[in-house]
């Protein structure tokens, strides 16, 4: 397999301007800084997925090239680790902490009521594309179960009711009942 | 003078990562075995002629210890170890053949089958599919647990072949030859767990795959009907291995003429 030029359209509509395009660079980067070796795979997808929010099938490509790793080597590698997503982030996502305290603490009633009032399960995200649910096991804040992340912000001792306000915030429903 | 027919050298994958000069003697169901330090207790039960049944080992692959159907029993070790990834210690004592090994073997048979849907009536492997040859030597007349009834798709969009995931153990058989022996990796499995599935490439559909050869060998080396030759109809599809052994043998000795610089 040929090492394929950088994938031109990002479903994001940007114009193709590939080689320019500064997060391209910052992942060819992360591949040098690992001597452009197979084993790089993980450290490079994290790093396509810091910076364009998830891993498309043409990045994949661009990835297994690049690396000389297989195809089918490449998506099982990103479908094996929760963290990584193949699909794009909504705008807004909110994490549920599943991991044996916040389990405990009643994780699964936060994502049962969330399911009720925007309609989506982990690893969904709403038709709109305005909010992402996704749920992690441990975020070394057990302390605070159970734990949630709204938008990268961390936030403990969570309740049903206190998960939809913020998700209301977001959706700007009207909270009227 | 007759001419000794040919059998290609079944010597079995042999870890290189242990010192492979010392030779150590333990037994097995009480016999005294010997054995070098870099063979797996499966192998050296199999030179003995003792069997213990396997479903993801296959000579001439890597081991991959995905199945547990090898498990034995070994004294002093709280856990049942898979014999095809385990070496043997001097003096160790194994026994492949008791009631809790037994045990434990006809429940992972079970949980197999109650993991996808394999109906054997309407399968093109039916009669000659490894894991219903092991449910009959293992003696697993029922599975105790809930079917799951998974909804998994066929892929017959290549040529030739055809995927039913509803027949697949997840042994990596497919994997592996096509990894070790073509040397094209079309497959792998993805997602963890009970979403785990084979895919080849980008999870794409066979016959789009852009490394597949079209060569077949995992259709031949897979246990069950998940893979298959299209055109074969219920019980038809017979798998042929010959070539594995073979084909082993002849990259070993590629390998080894270039190293020495012969070639
Ligand atoms: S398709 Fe066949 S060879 Fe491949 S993992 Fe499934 S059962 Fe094993
Ligand atoms: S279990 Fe949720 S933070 Fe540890
Ligand atoms: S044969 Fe040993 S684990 Fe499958």
């Amino acid at each position: 397999m040929d090492i394929k030029s950088e994938p031109s359209s990002r479903s994001s509509g940007e114009p193709a301007q590939t080689t320019e395009d500064r997060r391209w660079r910052l992942v060819n980067r992360t591949m040098r800084m690992h001597g452009n070796e197979p084993h790089a795979l993980i450290e490079t997808l994290h790093s396509v997925q810091e910076h364009f929010g998830f891993l498309d099938l043409d990045a994949l490509k661009y990835v297994a090239g690049a690396l000389r790793v297989p195809l089918s080597r490449v998506y099982a590698v990103a479908t094996f680790y929760h963290y990584f997503t193949l699909k794009p982030p909504g705008e807004h996502t909110c994490v549920v902490c599943k991991g044996t305290a916040c389990y405990i603490g009643g994780a699964s009633s936060i994502l049962d009521s969330i399911q009720q009032e925007v309609g989506i399960g982990p690893g969904e995200t709403t038709s709109d594309g305005q909010i992402s649910l996704l749920t992690a096991r441990c975020l070394g804040s057990c302390g605070l179960a159970p734990a949630t992340v709204f938008d990268g912000q961390i936030c403990g001792r969570m309740t049903s009711a206190a998960v939809l306000e913020r998700i209301r915030r977001w959706t700007n429903h009207d909270t009227g009942d | 003078m007759t001419t000794p027919s040919y059998t290609p050298d079944p010597t079995p994958y042999v870890r290189r990562d242990v010192n492979p000069v010392r030779i150590l003697t333990f037994t097995i169901d009480g016999r005294d075995v010997s054995a070098r330090e870099d063979e797996t207790i499966l192998s050296v039960a199999r030179q003995n002629g003792i069997f213990i049944p396997t479903l993801c080992h296959l000579d001439g692959l890597s081991e991959r210890g995905a199945c547990r159907l090898c498990i034995v029993e070994v004294k002093g070790a709280p856990k049942l170890l898979p014999s095809c990834v385990t070496l043997p210690r001097q003096d160790m004592e194994v026994t492949t053949n008791s009631d809790r090994v037994a045990d434990y073997r006809r429940k992972i048979l079970e949980l197999m089958y109650s993991e996808r849907n394999h109906v054997c009536s309407v399968c093109v492997s039916n009669g000659h599919c490894e894991l219903q040859n092991l449910s009959v030597v293992l003696g697993m007349t029922h599975v105790r647990y809930d079917y799951i009834y998974p909804k998994h798709a066929i892929d017959a969009s290549h040529e030739r072949f055809s995927v039913d995931h509803n027949r697949c153990v997840l042994c990596q058989r497919c994997v592996r030859v096509c990894d070790e022996i073509e040397g094209a990796h079309t497959w792998d499995v993805m997602g963890r767990g009970i979403t785990s599935r084979v895919i080849t490439d980008l999870n794409q559909p066979w016959g789009s795959s852009e490394t597949c050869t079209g060569c077949g060998k995992c259709v031949q080396v897979c246990p069950t009907g998940a893979l298959s030759e299209k055109g074969k109809s219920v019980a038809e599809m017979i798998k042929r291995r010959q070539f594995l052994p073979y084909l082993q043998m002849m990259r070993r000795e590629g390998r080894r003429a270039v190293a020495e610089g012969i070639r």
